[in-house]
């Protein structure tokens, strides 16, 4: 029946897949090794869901269900199944073509945007964000870029009619590029040297005047409103996250003070590349690192080769929270290739169990959605995935199934169109 | 104070003489001499071996007359005794640009490219300056001449130093009171260098390759021009045909490119002298072998501040062991016989060359080579020894007189004489004033100690009960004057202290009161002077680290060599027809692969156990922009086939060992994509540690980069560029047609020319046509950076038109709606796994591009044209596996046979074969997978990437950096000046990287 309902969207050829309506019938994934996402496996698994959320989750060998206890039944024997990934800090539906500028929404003029929402401009059906989910994706923080203070980020599902529709938890955190403690000089053409930014104590003194004069304002009930400071609010009662951009160890040691300092209730690293000097002070106050680009070279020629790949480890063995990020070069197209991010992660040191959280239930609790998704667990949103094989290495990762909040979506895209339109043409197989 | 007494003695000893003999003169009465001076009981350092002890120098009309030990003294002859002190021959910085403005930028309004020149008369390209003569933008700098001459300088060469030709250079004698005979000659050197000039907004060249070709193409010209073939005039070439036999100075801002400018050198016949950098020494056996002769800078880095961790962490181990290595430079160079003459070039202030060259003595550099490399070398490269340089009869009277050996920190430098005028640097009667004296001020007792140095002595007194009494002395032409401080500071009644010297073991003179009134003071001296030992001038320097191939981490210490391996019982994908072989063995021997099968052995090899391993050929990228120097476009023209990244290959990248540890062994690095012709590439096996040169794949075919659609269009260049034809894609096909038509045409008058044995004219080399005439003549090949269909079935007709074949489309993203006709033509393709979305012509990109082309019967490489991808290109492969269920064998060879088959090197490399090169890569795991790692690295039998050696690397790393940071803090708290932490920001290039010099 699934087969057919995605045959039917690809014999429809609109530019973007549709869609998938309402969960109505209950499914019933049997004997697939379920990738709990919480370090755990379970080998035969049985995993229901009814009404988008997951209601089974167990060895299928100790259970017994009554034949019609579920509406449809898929043997998964042989196959994997996986929490939905979770792309954070992502920029999709924000631009469309990175070199058109015209397709490009995702940063505001001005340093100081606490008012400005990433929501509002996603495009739900851009032709990206249908590329992702294929190979697991299927969430995304949705983050504004640019400025000091850039704005807030949404946390979306990845199949949506409309932005409202993508919602899953509307203004999650707010985002503050830290002041970096170097600055370049030269220009593009003759890059200079890397040196101390001289103007750091002074930046991090105006962001700490920006805090104050927000929770004065804040703190004041016969006042002028202000709308800037006032967007600041979710920051101080604990709805908001601040997500503090950083790599540099001095930087995060600031960061962490800073939103100490400020009555920040609660707060994440992103980036991270040197979080591993600073783990005991992450750890200790329980602050989680969503770390940048894996697949990136390391910052200094000095710096071990596989730095970058082993980074997710050293935090992890500190006992730290980490949750893997893709922003850089070509980030959006790129996210697809999140789940192998991952996957070096395992192969760099980290079990792979322990890898697969880094892109499911630590990002969850990063977000802090992790009530609601993250892991295979009963009670939660039944967004989840069927590969046939391991989902974290390139050779493996092929999905069948894909549902988000129990909903069979499509895995059909622009591209697998016309990689048979062209198959076709040529009859290939 | 000094200055004072300069102009004083300016004014009345040197009443204007200073104008050519036939000059008139209406501001005195003409007052020439030519009597004698004699400087007796002297020694007298001829040259630097040729040493004369207690002899007398004769100097008459500013030369030497005779030096020696029974010089008879003429009656109309000044004598100055000169008992204990020293003469040597003034020093000769050859390389400067003394009293020449520095010539100021273009202003480029609206920053808009200009193409084309807009210079009448010159040459075609603006940065060939060769008309540009010193002589002609000269002007006496006197503040200038007078730091030069304390240093210890009488003669400075000097040149405009802007452009690539830059013209002539002169020389001049540094004397400051005859303005007659200040220039020695016009037109002594000719100047190039690798540097564009500022004052012109022409784009080309934007890239260190474009230099190289710009000066090829200028040298070919130059012998066209010169054969009478030219229809117009051409100033710059006619100046370059006037200076060729001046000596030819070019000037390399680094070692690498001292060895791209002797290249030059060698394929034209030409012999410069290289003005180096200081870093010579990371790579001294390239540069013996260039036998050139060099002029080396001393401008020693500063030593850091690392006393904050954060700012010190930054650092790398490069620049951190430069600081350390850079005073070894000399005498590295001295030890490898590399004959270099010295220059203040690039120093702060001149009179850190003093200082830098006795550090460089401390590091072991000889001291009489030193002389020589300020004296009688660069005499000899100028062909100037008869004039200057040393003191032989007849030579310029430029001498420094000092007090002991002149490279002694502690020896004292007191006049500097130029053309037989004196300069004084240091009062040569100065008394020695130092001693401990018993003061009476009026009444009042004190006891007085001078110390410090002779002509800079310093004062401490103190009262008779030992209170210290603040003072300060100053010793000028032997008056004495002393500011002595009350006891208690917060009052201001000093006491100032005057009196001449004329008796140096009682000293005395008035005393002024704070309240003006005066009193009589004397010093009786009750003990000399007593030289303390100061330790810390004495104490040796910080230990010196070893250099490293390349002198940066993860560098080698010695050149590696092959070794005989055996690797047993491995998973083996031989990309062969045996397919992938379980348990098998691998035998490597003299560089090659010397057996593949079962139970293999040989005595003389190491035994790998590579059970549960994988065993593969390295991987190949096809599409690569590591590891080049100074910018991968020449974007300056829309077609430069003249340049090739052959000549900017930089073997000192980190890079390369990355590319090791990701089993890529060999790659194409192409010119970038910022125009439709683009350069020749280079293809390299990244043999770490290896000269550049040593790199490049021997024998390699003849490759050129192409490129289509937005980029050499300019469709995402902003707004101020649409100047350069193509601007579209019609366009784009138009230029290649003309281009291609001029070459046939080209290549047609030069086969005529060959075939008639030479007579008559010959046409003009073209290195652009001639590299494009290659490709007509099928020996070379093409790689074109390609998009959408439209364009590549485009450049295919072309092609066809002219009757070849394009090689390969790389990137290629559309090709799977066009297979079928490449299929046709014959074209391979080279493409990215899975990018898209980046630019408005990759939005039909489909991640099973590779799989149908694959399909369709194309050879299909992934390539990476990202410094990052290329290592994790096993990783690329596998989608292959994923998107389009390639099998595991064949996606294998998407990046190993197939690049090397695009490549035409699969005769020697891309699969395991026994005669093949021994490029194998040993992995932990199935190479496709995401979990596998390379465990060794092997180029030729040589390994190059080991795991295990890789942990001693970082290991030796942390600790090299700590005890470099260790001395570092210790130059901090000996007082020594430092600068702030730093590190050199790098720059990853892409195929459209615009980022150049």
């Amino acid at each position: 029946m699934l087969a057919t309902l995605m045959l039917g969207a690809s014999t429809l050829l609109q530019a973007q897949q549709t869609p998938a309506n309402k969960q109505t019938k209950s499914v019933l994934i049997l004997n697939a090794t379920a990738h709990i996402g919480d370090g755990t496996v379970i080998e035969n698994s049985a995993i229901g869901f009814k009404d988008g959320k997951i209601t089974l989750i167990a060895d299928a060998r100790t259970i017994r269900l009554a034949a019609d206890a579920y509406d449809t039944t898929i043997n998964a024997e042989g196959k994997h199944v996986y929490p939905g990934f979770i792309a954070p800090n992502s920029t999709l539906g924000l631009v469309e073509i990175d070199a058109v500028k015209s397709s490009d929404d995702e940063s505001e003029i001005g340093s100081m945007n606490p008012n400005v929402r990433s929501i509002i401009a996603y495009t739900a059906d851009s032709k990206v964000i249908e590329t992702v989910r294929p190979n697991g994706i299927l969430m995304a923080q949705i983050t504004p870029r640019g400025g000091i203070i850039s704005g807030s980020s949404s946390i979306v599902q990845l199949d949506a009619w409309h932005w409202q529709d993508a919602l899953v938890k509307e203004n999650d955190g707010m985002h503050l590029n830290f002041p970096s403690t170097f600055r370049r000089s030269g220009w593009w053409a003759e890059p200079g040297a890397i040196e101390a930014n001289k103007d750091y104590p002074k930046q991090v003194n105006e962001l700490n005047s920006f805090f104050t004069n927000a929770k004065a304002y804040l703190g004041d009930t016969a006042k002028e409103r202000n709308l800037v400071l006032e967007s600041t609010k979710g920051l101080f009662d604990g709805t908001q996250t601040l997500y503090i951009h950083a790599n540099e160890e001095k930087q995060i040691i600031d960061a962490v003070q800073f939103a100490k300092q400020n009555g920040i209730k609660k707060m994440a690293i992103v980036g991270g590349y040197e979080a591993y000097k600073a783990a005991e002070l992450l750890q200790k106050n329980n602050v989680g690192v969503l770390l940048k680009r894996v697949h990136d070279m390391p910052e200094n020629d000095d710096h071990d080769v596989d730095l970058p790949y082993k980074n997710a480890r050293l935090l992890t063995e500190k006992g730290v929270l980490v949750g893997l990020e893709n922003s850089g070069s070509h980030e959006r197209m790129n996210t697809r290739n999140l789940p192998f991010l991952a996957g070096t992660c395992a192969a760099y040191g980290l079990d792979k169990e322990t890898a697969l959280q880094l892109i499911t239930s630590n990002t969850a609790k990063i977000l802090g959605i992790d009530e609601q998704c993250g892991t295979l667990t009963q009670g939660k949103d039944a967004t989840l995935f069927i590969s046939e094989g391991d989902a974290l290495d390139m050779r493996t990762n092929k999905l069948t199934n894909a549902f988000i909040q129990g909903r069979a979506i499509s895995l059909e895209t622009h591209q697998t169109r016309l990689n048979e339109r062209y198959k076709t043409k040529y009859n290939q197989k | 104070m000094k200055k004072i007494v300069l102009l004083l003695i300016l004014s009345i000893f040197m009443p204007k003489s200073y104008a050519q003999e036939y000059f008139p003169n209406n501001e005195s009465i003409p007052n020439k001499t030519n009597h004698f001076t004699a400087f007796t009981n002297a020694t007298i350092y001829v040259t630097p071996t040729q040493i004369i002890q207690k002899g007398t120098l004769l100097i008459q009309n500013g030369k030497v007359v005779n030096a020696g030990t029974n010089i008879a003294i003429p009656k109309n002859c000044t004598t100055v005794d000169l008992n204990g002190k020293s003469i040597y021959p003034s020093f000769i910085d050859l390389y400067t640009s003394f009293g020449v403005e520095k010539p100021k930028p273009a202003a480029t309004a609206g920053r808009g490219s200009l193409y084309d020149t807009k210079r009448v008369g010159y040459y075609w390209n603006e940065n060939i300056k060769s008309e540009q003569n010193a002589y002609q933008a000269f002007k006496y700098d006197q503040a200038k001449a007078e730091e030069f001459l304390k240093a210890g300088f009488g003669v400075v060469g000097t040149h405009v130093p802007d452009g690539i030709a830059r013209g002539t250079g002169t020389l001049v004698a540094l004397n400051n009171f005859d303005n007659s005979k200040q220039l020695l000659t016009d037109k002594l050197t000719n100047h190039f260098a690798f540097s564009r000039s500022v004052t012109t907004a022409q784009s080309y060249p934007s890239s260190l390759m474009g230099m190289m070709a710009l000066m090829r193409q200028m040298y070919h010209d130059l012998d066209w021009y010169k054969k009478g073939n030219s229809k117009t005039t051409d100033l710059s070439l006619e100046a370059l045909a006037k200076n060729e036999k001046l000596v030819q100075v070019f000037t390399t801002e680094d070692k690498l490119n001292s060895l791209r400018a002797a290249k030059i050198a060698k394929e034209f016949g030409l012999n410069y002298i290289l003005k180096g950098s200081g870093n010579e020494f990371e790579r001294i056996e390239e540069i013996k072998q260039t036998n050139s002769k060099f002029i080396i800078p001393i401008n020693f880095p500063e030593a850091y501040d690392v006393s904050d961790p954060n700012q010190a962490n930054q650092m790398e181990l490069k620049d951190l062991r430069f600081w350390n290595q850079a005073p070894t430079n000399l005498k590295v160079l001295s030890d490898n016989g590399v004959v270099f003459a010295l220059t203040t070039d690039k120093l702060k202030k001149i009179e850190d060359f003093r200082t830098n060259l006795i550090k460089a003595i401390q590091y072991g550099f000889d001291s009489t080579k030193a002389l020589e490399a300020l004296t009688t070398v660069p005499a000899a490269l100028l062909g100037k020894s008869n004039e200057v340089g040393s003191l032989k009869n007849g030579s310029l009277a430029n001498f420094v007189i000092t007090s002991g050996a002149i490279f002694d920190a502690k020896t004292v430098m007191y006049e500097n004489w130029v053309q037989g005028n004196k300069f004084v640097i240091n009062d040569l009667n100065t008394k020695d004033i130092r001693g401990n004296y018993d003061l009476t001020i009026g009444n009042e007792k004190f006891k007085w100690k001078i110390n410090g140095e002779i002509n800079a002595p310093k004062s401490e007194i103190t009262t008779t009960d030992s209170k210290k009494v603040n003072s300060k002395l100053t010793f000028t032409n032997n008056w004495v004057s002393t500011v002595v401080k009350p006891l208690d500071s917060t009052k201001t009644n000093f006491t100032r202290l005057i009196g001449y010297v004329d008796n140096t073991d009682n000293l005395s003179g008035k005393a002024v009161l704070f309240d003006g009134s005066e009193l009589k003071w004397a010093a009786v001296k009750t003990a000399a002077f007593a030289k303390a030992i100061d330790s810390s001038k004495v104490e040796k320097g910080p230990a010196i680290m070893p250099v490293t191939y390349p002198n940066n981490a993860y560098g080698n210490t010695k050149k590696l060599t092959a070794t005989t391996l055996l690797f047993k019982n491995a998973t083996v994908w031989t990309n062969e027809k045996e397919g992938i072989l379980e348990e098998t063995d691998v035998l490597v021997k003299n560089g090659k692969i010397a057996a593949v099968g079962k139970n293999l052995s040989d005595a003389s090899a190491t035994v790998v156990d590579a059970k549960g391993k994988h065993l593969t050929s390295g991987i190949i990228d096809e599409h690569s922009h590591i590891a080049i120097s100074n910018g991968v476009n020449e974007g300056g023209h829309n077609s430069s086939a003249e340049v090739t990244i052959q000549d900017v290959v930089n073997s000192e990248d980190v890079n390369i060992y990355r590319e090791l540890a990701g089993g890529v062994t060999t790659s194409q690095l192409l010119h970038g994509s910022a125009n439709p012709i683009g350069g020749r590439s280079a293809i390299v096996k990244w043999k770490w540690g290896a000269a550049a040169d040593e790199m490049l794949y021997k024998n390699q075919p003849g490759f050129i980069k192409f490129a289509l659609g937005e980029n050499v269009k300019q469709s995402n260049w902003g707004n101020v560029n649409p100047t350069r034809f193509p601007q579209s894609r019609m366009g784009v096909e138009q230029v290649f047609t003309d281009y291609f038509q001029r070459a046939k045409d080209y290549d047609t008058a030069w086969k005529a020319y060959n075939s008639s044995n030479k007579k008559g004219k010959a046409p003009r080399v073209d290195l652009e046509l001639q590299t494009l005439a290659e490709i007509l003549n099928k020996e070379r090949f093409i790689s074109c950076h390609s998009y959408v269909q439209s364009e590549i079935l485009m450049l295919m007709k072309v092609a066809e038109k002219f009757n070849f074949r394009v090689n390969t489309y790389t990137h290629i993203l559309e090709g799977y709606k066009v297979a079928d006709k490449m299929k046709e033509h014959g074209v391979g393709a080279s493409t990215f796994s899975d990018w898209w979305a980046y630019k408005f012509e990759v939005n039909d990109a489909i991640p099973f591009n590779g799989p149908i082309m694959h399909n369709a019967g194309l050879v299909v490489a992934y390539n990476s044209d990202d410094a990052e991808m290329s290592r994790r290109l096993n990783q690329e492969a596998a989608k292959a596996v994923k998107y389009g269920n390639v099998s595991e064998e064949d996606a294998w060879k998407f990046v190993t046979l197939n690049p090397a088959k695009l490549l035409h090197i699969d005769d020697k490399v891309g699969s395991i074969k026994t005669g093949k090169d021994a490029d194998i890569v040993l992995w932990n795991a199935n190479p496709l997978s995401i979990y596998a790692k390379a465990e060794k690295t092997l180029i030729e039998g040589v390994v190059y990437y080991d795991v295990q050696k890789d942990e001693e690397q970082r290991k030796a790393i942390t600790k090299e950096r700590s005890e470099l940071i260790g001395q570092l803090l210790q130059e901090k708290n000996k007082g020594m000046s430092t600068q702030p932490a730093k590190k050199k920001e790098k720059v990853e290039y892409h195929c459209d990287s615009l980022e150049e010099l």
